[in-house]
């Protein structure tokens, strides 16, 4: 089962590392990871993607919790069930000739992402979504043209409505 | 304001907090420190090997409560202090580690005994600091302290960087601060509602047992435990590290469970209906196979970490909070409810039943001397001299021993390392356990293995005129290790034979101690009652055991509780 695990730390060296070190420490998985410090300078916000038993996310979250450096954890919930999440995804691809470039760009269209770079031959796109929709965009893109580079984000997420995560 | 420099600095604060005692080991990153510490009221224990340092500080704690305080150097001084920091954070015990590091200008160069001391003693501390300016330090010691003693305790590490400790950089003192650390705030009591439930719960189960561990010793909360245990008449049961939580001698109190848990410990848990936990973590030791554990048992379980709640063993009703404030509010609850509690003298016939399988019992051999015998004898001898010593021990087959025959009626008295297991706790956790306690025997019951991971100690009780007894049973092997090969792999004894050891005696003797050796069990209680007469030498008993006795009760492996064999299924 996949689990999005939003955090609330204190931004200070080794705080981070305390968080991934617990994950190797206790077997846990990253699939994905993402941290920056939040409008307060002092605190970091930091999003986890992890996947495992729903009593393995409860022990990872009460375990976080823990983390002296720590002030919240929760779970976040399925988009359709209160959670938000968006990942951001970057395509290096080439576009050797005109019918691809216009297949690229309608694709682009459709999926709302933009062209952020290009030259006659490559083509560097940017999309935002959930990561449903950036796996089903990144797969759509490489059925019509040969993909050269992905970068992904990670996941951000945020609770949907008046719940807030603040110290 | 007061200018002090660094070195001072960290000098200052000890005192500040109270500290008169540290234990350690000097090095190029901390000679700063140390040459503050020469003027200071400070007493300094220098040990023979960091490692032991740390088990001083910790057995310091262990046995009166307050942080144990240590100081290594940088690389190798800290390296060596790991095991130790693991057997603290393993059992939850409270110290500070002070450990020196390069200058903050060679941090990362791979500089002359630079070692990431914060990366490599991350897993096994309960939070650590770099003081990264000498303005630091004052402010992460108190917050070192103050992490280490709440919530749930354990030990802390601060890295202070040489330059840090500059003598010619003098800056302002903070005499007094309040800590506050605003991501750090353990529960103290416990949720009313789950309180009221919890007590509730208690009047009405037919077949109740309270299980206490090491956090009802280490949250001082024996006095409440006692006397919830005496209300409701609830059979009492320990962790390893519950030992000394309740009097062992008082009649409701069955022993330890687990792997080598008394029959009757082990077989009360299985049949119980509800099992009042407090301050245990439901560890693999204890609980067998987890989906076999007390089928029938719904648990209340009071925890100052909510991480340790329903990890292993479901809770029903589980209670974040302190465990001695969570007791005294179930007390006052059930004084609120006012109703009697159920009538549990059918489940006591029952646990008198299981008593009297007598899971104790063995043969003495003739010959040789049963390591159960000599607990017995130093038992009995002890009462009989009316002291309350403070026992240690190493891992293996003494420790279980101690444990199921030893008795203990006042908390922090039994000092083991049940979480890591750590071999050569022993003497080093005496020493602490002594230093904190001037005036209390101190006694260090030991392997021949065990021993001589940690026996350079013994110079700081020459030093410091320890009058420790130390017992080794001595059975010239890895006996815990051989009893698996025994049972488990057709008697291939794969390298736990200790030939090679040294005559303990003379090495006692080398130290200027006296060395006794016993291999007669006709002159095993005169020589425990004659050592244990002499309160003011360290004395070395070499007490040669029989090779082939094993610990029992054993529990099957993937069992339940009572999947266990006992000594009468045993030809030894």
């Amino acid at each position: 089962m996949r689990h999005v695990i939003s955090i609330l730390l204190e931004n200070e060296a080794g705080a981070l590392s305390r968080v991934v070190g617990l994950f190797s420490q206790r077997g846990y998985n990253i699939d994905s990871l993402t941290v920056a410090p939040t409008d307060d300078p002092t605190l970091s916000r930091c999003t986890i993607l992890t996947t495992g038993e729903k009593d393995e996310a409860e022990q990872i979250t009460k375990q976080l919790h823990k983390l002296v450096c720590v002030f919240r954890v929760s779970a976040l919930l399925e988009e359709a069930e209160g959670g938000l999440e968006r990942e951001l995804v970057l395509v290096k691809l080439y576009t050797p000739n005109r019918s691809i470039r216009d297949e690229v760009k309608s694709l682009a269209d459709i999926f709302h992402a933009r062209i952020i770079d290009l030259n006659a031959e490559i083509f560097t796109l940017e999309f935002v979504g959930s990561s449903a929709e950036s796996d089903n965009f990144i797969e759509t893109l490489g059925k019509i043209v040969e993909i050269q580079e992905v970068v992904r984000s990670g996941l951000v997420g945020i609770a949907k409505g008046s719940h807030f995560m603040k110290p | 304001m007061e200018k002090l420099n660094g070195a001072q600095q960290v000098v200052r604060v000890l005192e500040d907090l109270g500290v008169n005692l540290i234990f350690g080991y000097p090095g190029a990153a901390v000679t700063d420190i140390y040459n503050e510490l020469y003027d200071s009221k400070i007493m300094h224990v220098l040990a023979r090997h960091e490692q032991g340092a740390v088990h001083m500080a910790d057995g310091y704690a262990r046995s009166n409560g307050k942080v144990g305080v240590a100081i290594v150097t940088s690389g190798p001084g800290a390296t060596n202090t790991v095991t130790a920091l693991a057997t603290a954070y393993g059992d939850s015990i409270p110290l500070v580690l002070i450990t020196g590091q390069v200058a903050t200008s060679l941090i990362g160069t791979d500089a002359f005994q630079e070692v990431d001391t914060m990366g490599v003693t991350r897993p096994v501390v309960k939070y650590s600091f770099l003081c990264k300016k000498p303005e630091d330090i004052a402010k992460n010691l108190r917050k070192a302290f103050y992490i280490a003693s709440t919530g749930r305790k354990g030990p802390v590490v601060v890295d202070i960087p040489k330059n840090c400790q500059n003598r010619n950089y003098l800056f302002d003192y903070e005499p007094k601060s309040d800590v506050s650390i605003r991501s750090y705030n353990p529960t103290v009591f416990g949720h009313k509602g789950q309180v009221k439930r919890a007590a509730s719960a208690l009047l009405s189960a037919q077949k109740p047992v309270m299980l206490i561990g090491g956090g009802v010793v280490q949250g001082d909360a024996t006095g409440e435990a006692y006397k919830i245990a005496k209300k409701l008449n609830l059979p009492v049961i320990s962790t390893l590290m519950g030992i000394s939580g309740y009097p062992t001698t008082d009649k409701q109190y069955l022993g330890m469970l687990g792997m080598h848990g008394l029959y009757e410990a082990n077989e009360t848990m299985h049949n119980s209906d509800l099992i009042f936990a407090v301050g245990t973590r439901f560890a693999d030791r204890a609980t067998n196979l987890v989906s076999k554990f007390c089928p029938e048992a719904k648990v209340v379980h009071i925890d100052v970490d909510p991480a340790s709640i329903s990890k292993t063993v479901g809770a029903d009703i589980p209670i974040v909070g302190d465990a001695r404030t969570v007791m005294q509010q179930i007390l006052d609850a059930l004084d609120e409810i006012g109703k009697e509690p159920a009538d549990l003298s059918e489940w006591w016939q029952k646990i008198e039943v299981f008593r009297k399988k007598n899971c104790l019992s063995y043969h003495k051999s003739s010959d040789m001397i049963r390591p159960q015998e000599f607990m017995e004898t130093l038992n009995m001898v002890i009462k009989e001299l009316k002291i309350e010593p403070f026992i240690t021990t190493d891992v293996g087959q003494h420790q279980m021993f101690s444990a199921q025959y030893l008795d203990f009626d006042k908390p922090r008295h039994f000092l083991t390392s049940g979480g890591l297991g750590t071999m050569g706790v022993g003497l080093p956790a005496a020493i602490g356990a002594r230093f904190a306690n001037p005036k209390s025997p101190v006694i260090c019951i030991t392997g021949d293995g065990s021993f001589q991971m940690n026996m350079q100690e013994m110079a700081v009780c020459r030093k410091h005129k320890l009058p420790i007894k130390v017992f080794i049973l001595d059975n010239s092997v890895l006996g815990m290790v051989r009893q698996f090969q025994s049972v488990f792999y057709d008697e291939r004894y794969s390298a736990t034979n200790l030939d090679g050891n040294p005559d303990f005696v003379k090495l006692a003797e080398a130290y200027g101690f006296k060395g006794i050796r016993v291999k007669d069990s006709a002159q095993l209680e005169n020589t425990i009652r004659a050592v244990l007469q002499s309160p003011d030498e360290f004395i070395l008993v070499d007490v040669i055991t029989d090779i082939n006795t094993k610990v029992m009760p054993w529990q099957r492996a993937n069992g339940s509780m009572i999947d266990m064999m006992l000594n009468d299924e045993e030809n030894n």
